[in-house]
């Protein structure tokens, strides 16, 4: 730096007397508006534009013979009483009720073995549960559906070996099981990160306060990292509530091997879907969004409802 | 995906193009509620003069269409035309296609100008006003080059020329003769041989089924209702449309079918999938009735069966008779609204009855052949394919070509019909149940869906 430079800024620093006065909250505000400018226009344009458009189609309804009407509410109440969207919700929430308290279990379960330092190779642990994440979703749908394929796939041969009867894993009966097996083996990893993070900052003064007390491992893990763990383990429910029903790209690609299984109203996500693309229904498809994304909303809120009035309690 | 994929290639495109439009709620950003655009222009001929003038005006084109290396034919094209520029695009396989261009009209922007559109989906797109009609660029001149039940379908109901047709699939049935052969079975020409020997073959070996009818796969079904004669859509005015899926006629059909799926000795596998890709391979079907695309199909994606192969006609319902239905095929159109409407008329003209580039397209692409010049040529027709034992199958598909009946038309709002045909008859046969229920379920679901989009239905 030069001289030169210095005096300059040294001419032109104002004293904090005159920061005071000016107001720090108005230019500091001014500047922030501008590092927020960039989010806001993407966040307008990508989403609240977009939405506030899916919402004026959904009170309309376009037909292939008589061109748009409006039509108010009806898309709503066609779709409250739609015997296929309700279905499909009915699965989901089965899928979030049964799925994600299992796939939570077992992030949870890893990342406190990786914490507690018992295990070797832990780098390789984390990195081998992490890796389907890696994989993108259609990907490890194809590759699921390959393994459990009823005539060819690996399972079906060793049964056969053993002269068992082939697994059926793309009966009706199992279908959602095998889809709740494929969204558990990507996502495990996904939550097990987010839970690991967490505890790495937990305080280290409570784990030697803990065995100072005299806890084991189990028991600091009981007492002290789990309930440290509860912010994270909600943002992993919200994360779980939001997929769960948004299902989507599994029984799409499912849909190829078992069709009679999975038919177009499958998951919610997937209706909208096929309303929009098969059967040219835009706008009933962008009532249909609506409500998933209201029962999001509600199920996310619930579940954020729950669990704060746990914690006071 | 209910539509056929004709390479594994071209199927991972169309399922790359799925993915990227299943981004959830991904339906916010397309779509729209605005009017459709404008009316038909009146059909006056466009003059000479104005045609000269437009070839030689510096001009670029935009192509979609999905068949690889089809720079070839559209270089032919350029070396005619040179002020012609055409830009080909692959905006994915039949339906991503669709999907991008319907939303690319509802957009008013960056549609093409010429577009490839399969046979069945013609209705579809001329419903809404998406297609030109291309007599006032002397596409009617052009029927007498075709083979007649192809240029039906590209017809509409006021004498529009919507399309012209590129390539066929006239249905025939591929077998394995090795199989035959082992259990004494013979070509069974009539579906009352089929049936039989259906039976005796899946007795002899539980793990072979004659064949497989896909849950899924509404073309087949369609192309079997064709043969059958069947007219499940009739399009009796511009708004209204008779539906009858189940008629006498589609429940003898149906009747047939599921009795033998139910008796086991048929199978109902989902097609173009991994596991239908390794029964071909592996032999537990011994026939697929498939198209005249069919052939060099199979012989990409069941490379470990080479030789084992003979085709034959479809077996038919009263002995004697020699008919067949269609599965598949493609046009070209000029999308309503392209700003060179003479140009990309003339490019769909050029590509599709030039014939060096139509030549192209029978031995390059394999594509079937639509003129009937070249399904009189001998050095299509008389070539021996090794797959097949050294058989001439084009030319046993080229006979088949002219039995097509060319009366059968689409419905305006096909993917809802093939798509409520899978969630009622396709899962009848795949779940074993009550297929002539089904028939009645899909009747009344596309009746419904008919209804409310505003058409009158005739029963």
């Amino acid at each position: 730096m030069s001289v030169n430079t210095t005096d300059r800024l040294g001419a032109r620093a104002p004293s904090r007397s005159e920061v005071r006065r000016r107001g720090r909250g108005v230019s500091h505000a001014r500047t922030g508006y501008l590092f927020v400018a960039p989010f806001m226009l993407v966040f307008l344009g990508l989403l609240v534009l977009p939405l506030a458009y899916a919402a004026y189609l959904s009170l309309f309804q376009e037909r292939l013979i008589g061109g748009t009407v409006f039509a108010g509410l009806d898309n709503y109440t066609r779709a409250l009483t739609d015997p296929r969207l309700l279905g499909g919700m009915g699965r989901v929430a089965l899928f979030f009720l049964i799925q994600v308290p299992i796939m939570l279990a077992i992030g949870l379960l890893a990342a406190l073995a990786i914490d507690s330092g018992l295990l070797r190779a832990a780098k390789t642990f984390r990195l081998g549960i992490f890796l389907p994440y890696a994989v993108p979703s259609v990907v490890a749908t194809l590759m699921w559906g390959y393994l459990y394929g009823q005539d060819f796939g690996p399972f079906a041969q060793l049964a056969g070996k053993l002269s068992l009867p082939a697994p059926t894993f793309l009966s009706s009966d199992w279908m959602l099981g095998s889809i709740a097996n494929i969204v558990t083996w990507e996502f495990t990893g996904y939550n097990m990160i987010i839970l690991y993070a967490a505890l790495r900052a937990v305080p280290h003064d409570l784990y030697e306060a803990a065995a100072v007390d005299g806890a084991g491992a189990i028991r600091t893990a009981w007492s002290i990292k789990i309930p440290a763990l509860r912010p994270a383990l909600l943002v992993c429910l919200i994360f779980s509530v939001i997929g769960s029903f948004q299902l989507f790209n599994e029984p799409q690609l499912m849909q190829r091997l078992a069709p009679s299984v999975i038919d177009s109203a499958y998951t919610p996500n997937l209706y909208a879907y096929t309303l929009a693309f098969t059967g040219q229904e835009v706008n009933y498809a962008a009532a249909v969004s609506f409500l998933l994304g209201a029962v999001i909303v509600v199920a996310s809120y619930a579940v954020l409802f729950m669990s704060t009035r746990r914690s006071r309690s | 995906m209910f539509r056929f994929q004709r390479t594994s290639l071209r199927r991972r495109v169309a399922l790359a193009a799925a993915l990227v439009l299943s981004g959830s709620l991904a339906l916010a950003a397309c779509g729209g509620g605005g009017d459709d655009s404008g009316g038909q222009p009146a059909a006056t001929t466009v003059s000479q003069a104005d045609i000269d003038k437009a070839m030689s005006t510096p001009t670029e084109l935009t192509f979609w269409t999905w068949v690889p290396n089809i720079q070839k034919e559209v270089d032919l094209f350029q070396k005619k035309y040179p002020a012609i520029k055409v830009k080909v695009v692959n905006a994915g396989q039949g339906g991503p296609q669709y999907t991008k261009l319907r939303t690319a009209l509802k957009a008013k922007a960056g549609f093409p100008d010429a577009v490839q559109i399969e046979f069945q989906y013609i209705p579809t797109f001329s419903i809404t006003k998406s297609l030109m009609d291309l007599r006032p660029y002397g596409a009617e001149t052009l029927k007498d080059k075709f083979v007649p039940w192809t240029w039906q379908q590209v017809v509409g109901s006021n004498g529009e020329v919507w399309a012209i047709p590129q390539d066929s699939g006239p249905m025939g049935m591929l077998y394995r003769k090795d199989i035959f052969d082992k259990h004494g079975i013979a070509v069974p020409k009539t579906w009352d041989e089929f049936a039989a020997a259906a039976r005796k073959l899946h007795a002899a070996d539980p793990k072979v089924y004659l064949t497989n009818l896909a849950q899924s796969q509404a073309g087949v079904w369609f192309g079997l209702l064709w043969q059958a004669g069947v007219k499940p859509f009739e399009n009796t005015g511009a708004d209204s449309v008779k539906v009858d899926l189940n008629g006498a006629e589609s429940k003898k059909v149906a009747d047939y079918w599921s009795g033998l799926i139910k008796e086991g000795s048929v199978s109902t596998d989902a097609d173009f999938n991994d596991q239908w890709y390794q029964s071909l391979n592996r032999g537990k079907y011994a026939t697929w009735l498939t198209a005249a695309w069919g052939p060099v199909f199979l012989e990409g994606s069941a490379k470990a069966t080479s030789g084992k192969w003979r085709a034959a006609p479809l077996p038919q319902w009263d002995a004697g008779k020699n008919v067949s239905g269609n599965w598949g095929g493609s046009t070209t159109a000029v999308v309503q609204g392209t700003k060179n409407p003479i140009a990309a008329a003339k490019l769909a003209e050029f590509i599709n009855t030039d014939p060096e580039s139509t030549k192209m397209f029978a031995t390059q692409q394999f594509l079937f052949p639509v003129t009937k010049s070249l399904l009189a040529d001998t050095s299509f027709v008389d070539r021996p394919l090794p797959f097949y034992g050294g058989q001439t199958v084009n030319k046993l598909f080229a006979g088949i070509s002219d039995t097509v009946d060319t009366e059968f038309e689409w419905p305006p709002f096909l993917d809802q019909a093939y798509s409520d045909w899978g969630e009622t008859v396709g899962k009848s046969f795949a779940n074993k149940t009550d297929t002539s229920a089904a028939l009645d379920q899909w009747q009344d679901r596309t009746t419904k869906y008919a209804e409310n989009q505003g058409f009158k239905v005739e029963q």
